[in-house]
């Protein structure tokens, strides 16, 4: 109970702090500005995020596009197929998947995505599609797990009805299975976009972190937390209220996408 | 005795692992009749009934030993499609199992699925078969409504009308009324018997009653041994020549 306490007082704490540090800026230079403005230029006193929205939101997406299909198919593979030896045995090994600090991810990505993608597909390598592999890996425990254990939770009976009807077991994945885990599943997805979004030092090491907008995946962008990653160590003043105020905007995301996958996951 | 029987099952063992659940069963189940299996928890109906369309195969350990004809062709044989035969000979389980859908949906995915997509044509699959399973009266205004909304009987009528969509040659019910109130029930009861004009049922009754009442053969079947088979009269009526079968009907034993 003590602890319970402790831990929602020292989150309540962080917000305050954050919202304390950051608020002001975002009243001087207008919420509109802040949020849609295109010049990120702290020396000028120019502070538009939108550039680095668009590059959260990219690499986010690009991380559920490439980790969802994969983590699906892993936990239908895990459910369904695999027998018990075998699941046992990638049971474990996709906790430790996270259980691997991001740092070695990014160190990764550096040293395989981003060179196979400056040789075979152009662009610096630095960009969007490096951060959305390597974020992609990243959410596989997170989906793989809340997935498979809410196909693994069906009653029986969805299965056995499907394939007494004559319907192939992929079918019966298909049509009844998937659908019913449907909330799970999606409590999955939503989850992992949250820990996409947040993710900051894997990214700051493979996305490139210049600040434009992007004209395409192979191009760099700079998200929401490398931009705080980056400038926090040298930042002072204005310059550092902004920062806050960019963790302001990252902690209302984050916080929606959570009650939305908390929301999902009660409803059933 | 029936010379072309719609299902033969001959010296059939089934084991899960190294327990043998079915011992050297042979019986003969003709068409259109309403056949009966049942015997005490645990003697191997449900392990048969599952047998007669594969689903036993989805426990990875059970193995079947020689033959079930349906038709006269071994349904174990390779050249045999699953697929296929689980849709000439569909399955009811004793607990109603309605997908998480609407009821028109639980009905016509299945029709679907075999390729039929005119609107017009799955209404008229659908009102049959809600009609055939004695449902169409309770829900033909709300047939959009989730199949779970419904009573636990208007369910299992449901997943009877899901089944005779796919128009089928066969209906295994295990039994198909455990829970359900006195009324659904006879309604269930009263279908089955229409129904067979149509099909071939056999039906793990949910107690001895239930098999006398609507069954036209029978047969008791204990710790997987069949002890005796024979028309209903046979079985229920007659004093019977087997004192295992007399001691459970008359409720001395089981
Ligand atoms: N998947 C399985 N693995 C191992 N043994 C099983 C399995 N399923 C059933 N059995 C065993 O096979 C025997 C027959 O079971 P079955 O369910 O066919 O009996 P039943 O006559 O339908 O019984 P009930 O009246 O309880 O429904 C039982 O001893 C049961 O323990
Ligand atoms: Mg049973």
């Amino acid at each position: 109970m003590a602890l319970a306490l402790s831990s929602i007082s020292a989150l309540a704490l962080i917000t305050i702090f954050i919202i304390i540090q950051g608020a002001p800026i975002i009243t001087e230079v207008g919420m509109f500005n802040f949020i849609f403005g295109m010049t990120w230029a702290p020396s000028q006193g120019e502070f538009g995020i939108f550039p680095m929205i668009v590059g959260s939101a990219a690499v986010t997406v690009g991380a559920v596009l490439v980790g969802v299909p994969i983590g699906i198919c892993c936990a239908i593979f895990l459910s369904e197929f695999a027998p018990v030896s075998v699941r046992n045995f990638f049971r474990p090994a996709i906790q430790l998947l996270a259980g691997i600090p991001s740092v070695v991810y990014g160190f990764w990505g550096l040293l395989f995505i981003v060179p196979f993608i400056r040789e075979h597909l152009g662009g610096p390598g630095l960009s969007i599609l490096a951060a959305s592999i390597i974020l992609g890996i990243m959410i596989l425990p997170t989906i793989i797990s809340i997935s498979e254990v809410s196909l693994l939770s069906l009653p029986r009976q969805y299965k056995e009805g499907a394939l007494a009807l004559g319907m192939t077991q992929w079918q019966a994945i298909r049509y009844v299975q998937l659908p019913a885990a449907k909330s799970g599943i999606v409590a999955a997805i939503v989850l992992g976009l949250g820990r996409a979004m947040g993710e900051t030092m894997a990214v700051i090491m493979i996305v490139g972190n210049s600040v434009a907008l992007p004209q395409s995946i192979l191009d760099p962008v700079r998200t929401l937390t490398t931009n705080i990653g980056i400038e926090m160590g040298y930042a002072a003043g204005e310059h550092r209220q902004a920062l806050f105020a960019t963790g302001i905007v990252l902690f209302i995301v984050i916080m929606i996408l959570n009650a939305t996958a908390q929301y999902i996951t009660r409803r059933k | 005795m029936d010379r072309n029987p719609k299902i033969s099952i001959r010296d059939f063992n089934f084991f899960f692992d190294k327990k043998q659940v079915i011992f050297d069963l042979n019986l003969d189940i003709s068409k259109n009749e309403i056949f009966a299996v049942f015997g005490p928890a645990g003697s191997g109906i449900t392990t048969l009934l599952r047998a007669l369309n594969r689903l036993v195969e989805m426990t990875s350990d059970a193995k079947a030993q020689g033959e079930i004809l349906l038709d006269g062709k071994s349904i174990y044989s390779e050249n045999m499609n699953v697929t296929d035969l689980r849709r000439k000979v569909g399955m009811v389980f004793d607990v109603p199992t309605p997908l998480p859908i609407s009821i028109f949906e639980n009905i016509v995915y299945g029709p679907r699925l075999s390729g039929i997509r005119n609107k017009s044509e799955l209404n008229d699959i659908a009102e049959k078969a809600l009609r055939e399973a004695a449902l169409w009266d309770d829900v033909k205004d709300r047939l959009n409504i989730a199949a779970m909304s419904l009573s636990g009987g208007q369910q299992q009528r449901l997943c009877i009308a899901r089944v005779l969509a796919l128009k089928p040659e066969v209906v295994l019910l295990d039994r198909p009324c455990s829970g359900l109130d006195p009324i659904s029930t006879a309604k269930i009861e009263e279908s089955l018997i229409q129904l067979k004009k149509q099909f071939t049922i056999i039906i793990a009754p949910h107690n001895i009653q239930q098999a006398a009442r609507i069954s036209d053969r029978a047969a008791f079947m204990l710790l997987g041994h069949l002890i005796e088979e024979g028309t209903n009269e046979d079985i229920f009526v007659k004093a019977n020549k087997d004192s295992r079968t007399n001691d459970y009907i008359t409720g001395r034993f089981g």
